[in-house]
């Protein structure tokens, strides 16, 4: 009988120890679907297999590039670039890195099944060349301005030990060998996913014996876990907790503007447009066509007011596609000052003095307070005259309507609300994808769903996108970004900040691209 | 009875098939499900090729046709998401939300039966009516709020208990459990207390009710006259009789309990199967949705069977064969 007793109070006090200090718990909000790096680009994906596998440039947390697995790189001529691999670079299976496991990677990507979001647009028309072990080099079919930008988000596998497995594979472990500070322990759909230390790592060593992230989508339960200790780190901090956690004793915030853009899409491919009426219910020209209504409406937007009052300080006001801190935007373009008064004239001056009816569709719960947002733009145009109503929707239903649901499988909505995260970390794909004259063959304007077109910025845009070297493309993309927001193609509102809370002691470093990396945590 | 049950089994084959129609056509209808899977900077050509990789650019016959396909040869479909068997993933997290359900409901008979025998046999007693007025507050109280409220007193204020997630599992005959630890407990408490509070209710005011009937019944008074004991006549001739109704209650309580777990489970952070279902239908993931549906389907239809049979058990009265409604 004592000596259950004492194995009882014994688990007790084994249950009640804390994990050991060089654990670091991570709650993700949003979970990944799998643990093969090459199946589902998507954020919450990237970001987990990153600690395991390693790509050939890296991004740092500003998205500038930086040398990864491979130490240096030339551009030969405006068709091929030149490579050199970093020496001493080992898997964690104990094998050397070379170019054969660059070829291998490269080969892998567009031949992963059923993937969902598959990475082959990176690696299309590159053909890889090897020179030596560590030596290689990537022709191109046509030139190509964001051959680095695409190969930051190819992660490097190992030809050896990853030939042949599937993506079930890799999730439950086998071949799951890369060159990251991390190696691959678990993933449990559902639960967690665990890495623990490479001691054969390239670079720094990790002050962490073990990672564990674990999936906590809803807001004010991860937001409990940190404050009760249950981890140590939260990502996706809601902006309703931002400021109250930041009075905690106990917690730390870390946040960084991000590359997420929040806008308005007006459709500018209809001459009517279903959404909008005049203000007694008969049908009206479209009147987003006019550019005196784009710039009454872009001048009703309150940018100050939402970021304060429904962003609650956690989002800036925005002018253009990403924030000038970026390459390749314009310093010359500022946020559209809110002037009512201007707004009116300008609506006047346009024909509409008495303005119109308007319905803005935007998805509910896709971006921070999304449905709020509308809400408050929504009350802004009414105050121009402009009788507002909103309609939310599940995000499922919004995008397969807001880019196909109308006839023709065109898009479907007048005005729409939606965001734009610049994932290569430069304004040449928000330009071309959400600006650029809709054309589904060159691949223009694919997220364009205003089909707003303007062919002067197409010309500086496809000069820019043909353009390697990096000063004279930045000058360019700022230049077509300046002819696309004059002419007001959208209307941009805010970007987002994204926030991290840990437990005070820990120092994060927040990254723009909305990646929680335990790379960016030191104790 | 052999006959009863394949009757019984025949009704269950005829409720799935309908349910995967209804769902199948249903989720065609909320939206396209490529918009779910891609990035937001995926070009139309990206889009274009999910869309053939996945057969959604075919007429929605079509598409049904081919999932009636897969369900003939043994397959019931790979989620779109996570590429792999939608129903290897629902089995794997059924044992977490088994165990919640199951824990919720030994909370629900522990703690009702009890106060429920309680209330009914002093009905005067303040002590039952602060019970009834709980138990009205138990079913009034919207459970997520409760669930939220449970984390903030005993993970963030007090500290006792962790708010999320399950506890060390270990595998006992094939089946995975957290119940055999400290620490496994610690976890399981909270997420099944809030997912109990609804049936602990109804288990009080069914108890309450049925002793209350029971207590004025000539077969107890005459066991009073008789001299048993108290105990004796609650716990032996009391208790017997007014269980029927509850067991019958509860057996149909846990299929709703299993079904149901998802606002418990997003909110503890449950690995169980009702999280799976919300990112499921988040995402338009049909096979992994009509599978779900289909495991529900086919739980609830054996539950049923089991309460019939155990009803046979406890009310000598009741023949199966009888039961054709």
């Amino acid at each position: 009988m004592r000596m259950m007793f004492k194995a009882v109070s014994f688990a007790v006090v084994m249950a009640a120890s804390p994990a050991l200090a060089a654990d670091l718990r991570i709650a993700l909000s949003s979970e990944p679907s799998a643990a093969d790096p090459h199946y589902h680009n998507l954020t919450p994906n990237n970001q987990v297999v990153r600690h395991v596998f390693e790509p050939l440039v890296f991004m740092d947390e500003f998205q500038a590039l930086k040398p990864g697995l491979a130490e240096s790189w030339k551009v030969i001529d405006d068709l091929t670039w030149e490579f050199k691999l970093r020496t001493g670079v080992k898997f964690h299976d104990g094998s050397p890195f070379t170019v054969d496991d660059v070829i291998f990677s490269l080969n892998r990507v567009p031949n992963v099944p059923k993937s969902p979001a598959p990475k082959t647009a990176y690696v299309r028309g590159k053909t890889v060349e090897k020179i030596d072990d560590l030596t290689f080099r990537v022709k191109t079919a046509t030139p190509e301005a964001l051959m680095l930008n695409h190969l930051a988000n190819i992660e490097m596998m190992s030809a050896k030990a990853a030939a042949g497995v599937s993506t079930e594979d890799l999730n439950a472990g086998k071949g799951n060998v890369g060159t990251g500070p991390y190696q691959f322990v678990e993933f449990v759909p559902g639960d967690r996913f665990v890495v623990k230390r490479f001691d054969g790592y390239w670079g720094a060593k990790e002050p962490w014996d073990k990672v564990i992230f674990k999936f906590i989508k809803s807001d004010p339960t991860r937001v409990a876990a940190l404050l009760s200790g249950d981890v140590d780190l939260i990502e996706t901090v809601p902006t309703a907790d931002a400021q109250r956690l930041a009075k905690e004793p106990k917690v730390a915030i870390a946040s960084a503007l991000s590359n997420r853009l929040v806008y308005l899409h007006m459709d500018r491919y209809r001459a009517e447009t279903p959404f909008v009426k005049g203000k007694d219910g008969a049908a009206i020209p479209n009147p987003f066509h006019n550019l005196k209504v784009r710039q009454a409406l872009t001048k009703a937007v309150n940018r100050p007011a939402v970021v304060e009052r429904i962003m609650e300080g956690e989002a800036v006001p925005a002018s253009q596609m990403l924030p000038d801190s970026y390459a390749g935007t314009s310093k010359k373009l500022k946020p559209v000052e809110y002037d009512l008064a201007g707004a009116k004239k300008l609506l006047a001056e346009a024909g509409y003095p008495n303005g119109f009816k308007l319905t803005i569709h935007g998805p509910n719960g896709r971006y921070t307070n999304d449905s709020k947002i509308i809400e408050a733009v929504a009350q802004m145009f009414t105050r121009l005259g402009i009788e507002t109503a909103v309609e939310t929707l599940p995000p499922a239903v919004f995008f397969s309507r807001a880019s196909a649901g109308g006839p023709d499988k065109q898009p479907e909505f007048s005005m729409i609300l939606a965001g734009w995260s610049a994932g290569t970390g430069e304004p040449s794909d928000s330009l071309k994808a959400l600006l650029g004259s809709y054309d589904a063959k060159l691949g223009r304007g694919s997220a364009n769903r205003g089909r707003y077109g303007n062919p002067a910025m197409d010309v500086v845009l496809d000069k820019a996108l043909a353009t390697v070297d990096a000063e004279k493309r930045a000058a360019l993309l700022a230049e077509a970004a300046e002819i696309a927001m004059n002419d007001v193609g959208l209307i941009p509102i805010h970007y987002q900040k994204n926030t991290w809370a840990a437990k005070k002691g820990l120092k994060v470093t927040p990254r723009t691209d909305e990646y929680t990396l335990a790379m960016s945590v030191k104790p | 009875m052999l006959a009863f049950i394949l009757r019984r089994l025949m009704q269950a084959v005829f409720v799935v098939v309908a349910m995967v129609v209804l769902v199948f056509f249903g989720t065609y209808v909320i939206g396209d499900p490529v918009w779910m899977m891609v990035p937001g900077d995926a070009t139309i050509e990206q889009v274009g090729e999910v869309r053939r990789t996945f057969g959604f650019d075919q007429p929605v016959y079509v598409q049904f046709l081919h999932f009636l396909g897969d369900v003939v040869r043994g397959e019931f479909g790979r989620s779109y998401v996570h590429g792999t068997s939608a129903i290897a993933l629902i089995l794997a997290r059924m044992p977490a939300t088994m165990e919640l359900a199951f824990a919720a409901l030994i909370l629900a008979v522990v703690i009702g039966l009890p106060l429920g025998l309680f209330a009914g046999l002093k009905p005067e007693h303040p002590a039952a009516r602060a019970i009834m007025a709980g138990s009205i507050l138990g079913f009034s109280l919207p459970t997520f709020w409760v669930g939220l409220m449970l984390i903030m007193l005993f993970s963030v204020m007090l500290g006792w208990l962790p708010a999320t997630g399950r506890g060390p599992v270990v595998s006992i005959f094939g089946l995975e459990t957290s119940m055999l630890s400290l620490d496994g407990w610690r976890h399981l408490l909270l997420p099944a207390l809030n997912l109990a509070l609804l049936k602990i209710s109804l288990v009080i005011r069914l108890t309450r009710s049925g002793t209350r009937e029971a207590a004025l019944q000539d077969y107890v008074k005459f066991a009073r006259a008789k001299g048993l004991s108290q105990s004796r006549i609650v716990g032996v001739h009391i208790l017997k009789n007014i269980l029927i109704p509850i067991v019958t209650v509860l057996g149909l309580e846990f299929g709703s309990l299993v079904a149901f777990s998802v606002v418990t489970e997003s909110i503890f952070a449950w690995p169980g199967m009702g999280k799976l279902l919300l990112e499921a239908i988040q995402r338009l993931d049909r096979p992994l949705i009509v599978a779900y549906v289909m495991v529900v389907v086919l739980l609830f239809v054996t539950i049923n069977l089991i309460v019939d049979i155990l009803y046979s058990a406890l009310d000598p009265r009741v023949r199966l064969s009888e039961s054709e409604a």
